[in-house]
């Protein structure tokens, strides 16, 4: 049987000899690149100065346009809907069976909007301040105010599509706290808010759908991008029932695509979820920002074994009463319930007195990895920490705890077949987000005229680090509140339906994607793609992951690139291009994380400061917490694609902050 | 010879090895939508109690692939029990032998060693087979788009607070909402109706005062288009709640039909209403 033998360890086996590189990146002199277009002034003013600026296109000539949207979750779906209800011919596509099943279904906890039902002192400042800071001051100040001030939009905007968000018996909305903010202004649906979110923007969409102004391209994966003449005009894709190739044309072209958290192998994403349209669009010259800025969740059930196909997120709000601890000595092989206290290291509240397990995501992260590769980590591999209710339950009893946690417990129990109520969690950190996206100016168009990103795919909003219950905000910002304006701006300078899909450059990209095809069938090697996968996911994970480091980074990418050499010599697909082929839809996929796993590690070795979730060992505290560093790297890196295996072009676009000052987090 | 102890309590943590399963699975196998299909024996002995259902069959197909077959094509996405597609016949139950449990979230611990397990793919006119157990689920899509909608285009909305909701109405709204549109309603139906997965919908909408004004409009569309798909009729059998992952209670139906009656009334045509 073809299982792996490589185990998630701390101490990665000696790397094959690999040439060592004397250039990893070029740095540009041309700034020009990057003009984020954000507007100047005072900031409350600036979103609606500029949408008044805009360009507006003739009602009667919209239905002369025609939007390619990329993705069904939050920001496609509700892009897609706007578009179309404002008139334009809207394309949209996705790879699952229907739109209804996009990742956004998965957020669990809820959205934030600085509606100030509560009245406890939120505003749209705050919400913006919190998210510049939360972000540790790697996001543009311009975009994420704007975020702040549509948050209020957005929770009328699903209200009124019937979203079931939760209530108070009066019948108002209820709130609550969320991710260590100081305000309630988390709106939620239990524990499947990101689900109700879906559904409402699903049926926008399905009603423009019904309506004919909305064609929907379900089980259809996008495989390139189309660039002629300097802008994007359309899209090249895979039937994943037929295998037919086909070409689709648009005025403009929005990706929202979601992350690449994926590359990992092992995350929170669901298995689809891929870097390929975004990475497409990138070698077709759209910059990428921030690659190596991904989010890694600290309470996820941890790994079983080899066969471990994804990882289960567990809703944050069990750090409020779960203590975390390890064996105060390593390889203590005791059981939970046989160690006594004095023999325990509850390492957060060490550490941290007067945040303890409350500190932020990444904080709690790092130091679960630090315990476990001292070798005190627990469960089978060493690779989790206990999360224990015991003393909760001693103090409110068993009762208060399942009513605040019952969901969670059953599905922990489902999962691990272990009583949460008796015997401690064990929970290990799994990435979760990515922060890092195709690089977008204000208006959320890239650095290819006409190809727009919103959502995940983009990096515009959350910085270094996101906050809990911003990920849905975001991506229904994007897809109801700006790209409505924004790409009416686009438009109005274009003429409608300039180029047809029997134009030359659809179809040279179009046998470019069956070349690839055929490659792949014609490998017949001796390993599957889900075996490649695995092993990449490692090596990115043990260098790219919580904590990184100059030599590691080094070491990955000549590893990186010699398992890409090895995967196209020997990768094994079964059947034929022209079917359902799940094989060959993965071997795409990996592909591109191949080349995005180098990158990644390409932008985490030139920022050599640690911030947010990007811990770099070399810059640290005397305590050993993380150290930015503001003089060098205040800015955004967007990356230029030079060819596969090359050194890629640094771009930087300066960040500076008018209304919220840089200042060194603490939780001491 | 495999250790059948389930993994836990009396198990310390740190020395946890995990047993393995024999199993003979027989599974649906059809290359596609025009082809004819049929069961075909597996059988493997790497499965382990830890595993989930779609990870054991991950291991199958690793080692089909290895031996030049094609592996089995099964939709998944999530694996998480919420985007709704997963779903097969595991022993002739919609999503297998554990309540409210989606296929990805059933693990290989509700299974013996040396169990036989039969695997197919949703059965119903419906939801033709697209490969193996891949089935197409788009008439689904298309009872939503006939009405299972409110038309709030963005941009018009009044203050949330402005509109206020009783929260047992909001509860049941909720709950109704929670169908993940996996299709296992139908499976179990010996009528192979769609009755549970449209009227959750209708439900959710007709409760809340956002609703109303398409209220009755509504299930008239949806029921039609339900009809036109190829779904059987509903004969109040009650399969369809007791296999749903989400637990979706057979009281929705019940508000369907009452308000497709008084549609016919409301509507004054029994027609399409508008």
């Amino acid at each position: 049987m073809a299982t792996e033998t490589e185990r998630r360890s701390p101490a990665p086996p000696a790397a094959p000899a690999t040439p060592a590189r004397d250039t990893y990146w070029h740095e540009s002199a041309d700034h020009s690149m990057l003009e984020s277009r954000a507007p100047e002034g005072p900031i409350d003013k600036r979103w609606e100065e500029r949408k008044f600026s805009m360009k507006l296109v003739n009602p009667a000539n919209k239905r002369r346009y025609t939007v390619v949207v990329v993705g069904s979750g939050l920001a496609g779906a509700s892009a897609a809907a706007s578009l179309a209800e404002l008139g334009y011919r809207v394309e949209c596509f996705c790879y699952q069976d229907s739109p209804r099943r996009a990742h956004s279904i998965a957020a669990q906890g809820g959205i934030n909007a600085a509606k100030n039902y509560r009245n406890d002192g939120d505003s749209v400042h705050r919400l913006f301040y919190d998210t510049v800071k939360g972000g540790d001051f790697r996001a543009r100040e311009s975009n994420v105010y704007r975020l702040a001030q549509v948050s209020t939009d957005i929770i009328d905007q699903c209200v009124a599509q019937g979203v079931p968000f939760a209530r108070e018996y009066g019948g108002l909305l209820d709130n609550r706290s969320f991710g260590g903010a100081q305000v309630s202004r988390t709106f939620y649906a239990r524990g499947q808010t990101g689900q109700q979110l879906l559904l409402g923007a699903y049926s926008a969409l399905s009603r423009q759908i019904g309506l004919g102004n909305v064609t929907m391209h379900p089980r259809t994966e996008m495989l390139d991008l189309v660039v002629v003449d300097g802008a994007a005009r359309g899209i090249v894709t895979r039937d994943m029932v037929t295998g037919a190739i086909g070409s689709h044309v648009g005025d403009a072209v929005i990706l929202a695509t979601g992350g690449y958290g994926n590359v990992y192998y092992l995350s929170t994403n669901a298995k689809g979820c891929n870097v390929t349209a975004a990475w497409r669009a990138h070698k077709r010259g759209a910059l990428f920002a921030n690659p190596c800025f991904t989010q890694i969740h600290p309470t996820c059930i941890p790994v079983t074994g080899d066969h471990q196909s994804k990882l289960t997120l567990m809703s944050e709000s069990l750090r409020n009463d779960g203590r975390i601890w390890v064996p105060l000595v390593a390889g203590d092989s005791r059981r939970p319930d046989q160690i006594p206290e004095n023999e325990r290291d509850y390492f957060l509240e060490r550490k941290y007195p007067s945040f303890g397990n409350l500190v932020p995501r990444d904080v709690a992260s790092r130091n679960a990895k630090t315990v476990c590769d001292e070798g005190r980590g627990v469960g089978p591999g060493g690779l989790g920490v206990y999360l224990d209710f015991a003393d909760a339950i001693k103090r409110l009893g068993k009762r208060t705890i399942a009513e605040r946690y019952g969901n969670l417990f059953d599905m922990y129990q489902r999962i691990t077949a272990e009583n949460p109520y008796e015997v401690p969690m064990r929970i290990y950190p799994a990435i979760h987000y990515t922060m890092g996206g195709l690089w977008v100016d204000y208006e959320l168009q890239s650095t290819i005229p006409g190809l727009f990103v919103a959502g995940e795919a983009n990096f515009s909003d959350h910085g270094a680090n996101r906050l809990g219950a911003s990920a849905l905000m975001q991506g229904l910002a994007d897809g109801y509140f700006v790209l409505p304006y924004t790409v009416g701006n686009y438009l109005a300078g274009v003429k409608p339906g300039q180029y047809k899909p029997d134009n030359i450059a659809f179809k040279e990209v179009e046998n470019e994607i069956s070349q690839r095809t055929q490659r792949f069938l014609a490998t017949k090697g001796t390993r599957t793609v889900a075996s490649f996968h695995r092993e990449l996911g490692k090596l990115v994970w043990d260098y790219c992951g919580m904590a990184r480091t100059d030599a590691g980074l080094k070491r990955a990418i000549g590893r990186i690139a010699a398992l890409r050499t090895e995967f196209y010599e020997n990768v094994h697909i079964p059947g034929t291009g022209e079917e359902l082929n799940q094989s060959l839809e993965q071997a795409g996929r990996v592909a591109d994380f191949f080349e995005l796993a180098e990158l990644m590690c390409t932008d985490a070795l030139h920022r050599t400061e640690s911030c947010g979730g990007h811990f770099r060992e070399e810059s640290q505290t005397p305590e050993g917490e993380a150290l930015r560093d503001d003089e060098h790297f205040s800015d955004v890196a967007a990356w230029e694609y030079n060819g596969v295996g090359n050194a890629p072009t640094l771009h930087k676009e300066p960040l500076t902050f008018e209304y919220v000052h840089p200042s060194q987090r603490s939780y001491k | 010879m495999a250790v059948m102890a389930r993994p836990g309590a009396n198990v310390a943590p740190n020395s946890h090895i995990p047993p393995t399963m024999h199993l003979t699975l027989h599974v649906w196998r059809q290359h596609d939508a025009a082809s004819p299909g049929k069961m075909v024996q597996y059988t493997t002995d790497d499965a382990s109690p830890d595993m989930s259902f779609l990870e054991m069959l991950d291991v199958v197909n690793e080692e089909l692939t290895l031996r030049g077959e094609e592996p089995i094509a099964f939709e998944h996405d999530c694996r998480e029990g919420i985007c709704g597609s997963c779903g097969l016949m595991i022993n002739g139950t919609a999503h297998g032998p554990e309540a409210a449990t989606t296929t990805c979230q059933l693990h290989m611990r509700s299974f013996k060693d040396g169990d036989e397990i039969y695997i197919e793919p949703w059965r119903s006119k419906a939801f033709p087979v697209i490969k193996d157990l891949v089935v197409d689920r788009s008439s689904f899509d298309r009872i939503i788009q006939s009405g299972g909608y409110i038309s709030a285009p963005t941009g018009g909305a009044v203050d949330a607070n402005a509109m206020l909701v009783a929260k047992p109405d909001a509860d049941f709204a909720f709950e109704a909402a929670a169908c993940i549109g996996c299709g296992a309603c139908v499976a179990q139906c010996p009528n192979a109706s769609a009755m549970l997965f449209t009227a959750a919908k209708v439900a959710h909408l007709a409760v809340l005062p956002q609703g109303q004004p398409e209220r009755y409009a509504r299930v008239g569309q949806m029921v039609e288009r339900m009809e036109s798909e190829g779904f059987g009729n509903c004969t109040n059998i009650g399969e369809c709640s007791a296999v749903c992952p989400k637990g979706i209670a057979l009281d929705v139906i019940g508000l369907l039909n009452r308000d497709f009656r008084k549609a016919r009334l409301v509507n004054n045509d029994g027609g399409d209403g508008m």
